[in-house]
């Protein structure tokens, strides 16, 4: 009985309806969460699987030496390489294709290299203005590396 | 007296309602439906013949692809099937890490349901509510493995690396002050497990505050209360399981069930629902956040106590350190073997399944002794959910398939494979 009564109260005055809606009141006249997108970003991991690059050993000696582990790991068949012998006799590759439109972004091609060349940085906010440009080659791979070099050592002594 | 025939009404494939690439095909009598029949293989992508063509580990980054919004839980039971096939015992502290991640991921997708669901009854806040609470955990999702969604986390023998030490914080930029930023940076001074033991803290205020705003409203309990009910025996005939056999009231949980990896030691309760119908479902899986919660404190409190491997020391499966790959020439032997063949695994056919929080999720593999599955099956728990459509949707209104298919969880990742 006082059940019931309770009940017809609460459904009478609205309660829930009440309550509901003290939350969303509530909610009105504190901070917003937002992140300003341009202007501030949200935090980011240091073991984060970006847009890829190939590094430089401190002396500017490309690190890659084209064993094609990541081309072999890679499970979207995303790098393809092509080595050749440079004039003082080391293996290096002629060609390093990334697919970006093929790639997963599973971070496997950097764990496979035993050399540490290929890496993926923490860029996220790369567009292509034309189709021809999801694959990018070894040049870029080197030019990104070169950018990124410090940033990336950085993140490396954070990753534990 | 005019004659009037049913109505053949297409929903979707582009229907916001229709969670993702779903179409119905209903049969209208006015506005109640006499029948619906789901067509799927919209978003088929061929998971299990890709699989079947690459090296066992090359696959863990497709299955966070099946159901994209519990991505761990479906590595766990692909990982978990390997590790029978090759009978590896899994370090203590990557089961606790696996667990806790599990139940993570069960979060990240009773919120992502609850506020989707929510938004297709009509009550919008609960959405923006609820992906802030998301935020937090993508953003241990992001600490651990790289990415905030497809992980690539676990690996047969463990997972890929130890817990951070640090949570990445929110930098200086122009528009906020130092104290705003110290404000935003709280929770993010210590390690993960500090994060983590805060967001624990504060979460039961959450779930209170979706509460507040769904369990009594009267306008949610009209959408929901006596729509779409499965009686118990209905829902073990129609294979149902998870949240969708438990709102009617079967205790299934493979977690208490069939114990993987270390649930038999954890504490935690499996809630059943009374009628079947969307709103006990909806009770249910809230009473899951609040269980997973209390999982995700008990993994803490152990992982902060102990330490250890996360990763087996067996130089066959797992890729040796990157150090001594360096100056070792059997774990350079070790390494390029890894990662060019993989490994091989005994003939044989084992079947793994996880609690996924859509229900149970399990991988079926025979192996013909190569380094890649022979034939690989995906036992996706909302298939048979959507199979069931039909008889859940019969008779009632238009508007309450939204109900019911929200009330499934349906992501078309898994379904469609």
């Amino acid at each position: 009985m006082i059940d019931k009564t309770k009940k017809m109260i609460k459904s009478l005055f609205l309660v829930e309806i009440v309550k509901g809606l003290s939350i969303t009141g509530k909610k009105l006249f504190k901070k917003p969460i937002t992140v300003q997108y341009p202007e501030e970003k949200t935090p980011q991991s240091s073991r984060f699987r970006g847009l890829h690059a190939l590094r430089r050993y401190p002396n500017g000696e490309e690190r890659c030496i084209g064993c094609k582990l990541c081309e072999a790991v890679c499970p979207a068949l995303a790098i393809s390489i092509d080595t050749e012998m440079r004039s003082d006799g080391t293996r290096r590759t002629k060609k390093y294709d990334i697919d970006l439109f093929k790639c997963v972004y599973c971070g496997f091609c950097e764990e496979a290299c035993p050399v540490d060349a290929i890496v993926e940085t923490k860029i996220f906010e790369f567009h292509f203005e034309d189709r021809n440009e999801k694959v990018i080659n070894k040049n870029d791979l080197l030019k990104i590396g070169d950018l990124y070099e410090r940033e990336e050592l950085k993140d490396r002594k954070n990753l534990g | 007296m005019k004659e009037f025939k049913n109505f053949t009404m297409n929903f979707g494939p582009q229907h916001p309602a229709a969670h993702g690439v779903l179409r119905l095909v209903l049969q209208m009598d006015g506005e109640v439906i006499k029948d619906a029949d789901p067509h799927i293989g919209l978003l088929h992508r061929g998971t299990e013949k890709l699989a079947e063509s690459k090296p066992y580990n090359q696959s863990i980054g497709y299955m966070d692809r099946l159901d994209y919004v519990s991505m761990m839980c479906n590595e766990h039971a692909y990982v978990l099937a390997i590790e029978k096939l090759l009978q590896l015992e899994v370090p203590e502290r990557a089961k606790y890490i696996r667990v806790m991640f599990d139940e993570i991921t069960r979060i990240l997708n009773h919120l992502l349901w609850l506020g989707a669901h929510a938004l297709d009854i009509g009550a919008m806040s609960v959405f923006l509510y609820s992906f802030r609470e998301r935020e937090d955990l993508m953003d241990c999702y992001e600490a651990v493995s790289g990415t905030r969604m497809h992980a690539t986390y676990y690996r047969p023998g463990g997972v890929v690396r130890d817990l951070p030490s640090k949570m990445p914080k929110y930098e200086k930029s122009d528009i906020r002050n130092n104290a705003e930023l110290e404000k935003l940076n709280y929770n993010r001074e210590g390690s993960l497990l500090d994060f983590l033991e805060d967001f624990v803290s504060r979460f039961p205020d959450c779930i209170n505050e979706y509460e507040n705003l769904l369990t009594d409203n009267r306008i949610w309990k009209q959408r929901t209360v006596g729509i779409g009910i499965v009686d118990p025996d209905r829902a073990i005939q129609l294979g149902f399981t998870g949240p969708m056999l438990r709102g009617s009231g079967v205790a299934w949980d493979l977690r208490k069930k069939q114990p993987y990896e270390v649930y038999d030691q954890l504490k935690f309760d499996i809630p059943i629902g009374r009628t079947g119908d969307s709103y006990d479902r909806y009770l249910v899986r809230i009473e899951e956040l609040k269980q997973s919660n209390k999982i995700i404190h008990q993994c803490v409190d152990w992982l902060k106590n102990n330490n250890g491997p996360v990763m087996i020391d067996d130089g066959k499966v797992a890729p040796p350190n990157k150090d001594n790959m360096k100056d070792e020439m059997e774990s350079l032997i070790h390494h390029f073997k890894l990662f060019t063949e993989g490994f091989c695994t005994p003939e044989g056919q084992v079947y793994s399944a996880v609690e996924a929080p859509k229900g149970e999720f399990g991988i079926y593999i025979i192996s013909d002794g190569a380094n890649k599955p022979y034939r690989l099956k995906i036992r996706a728990p909302g298939f048979p959910h959507l199979a069931a459509l039909n008889e859940m949707a019969r008779n009632h209104m238009l508007s309450d398939v939204v109900t019911i298919i929200g009330t499934q969880d349906i992501v078309f990742g898994e379904i469609d494979r």
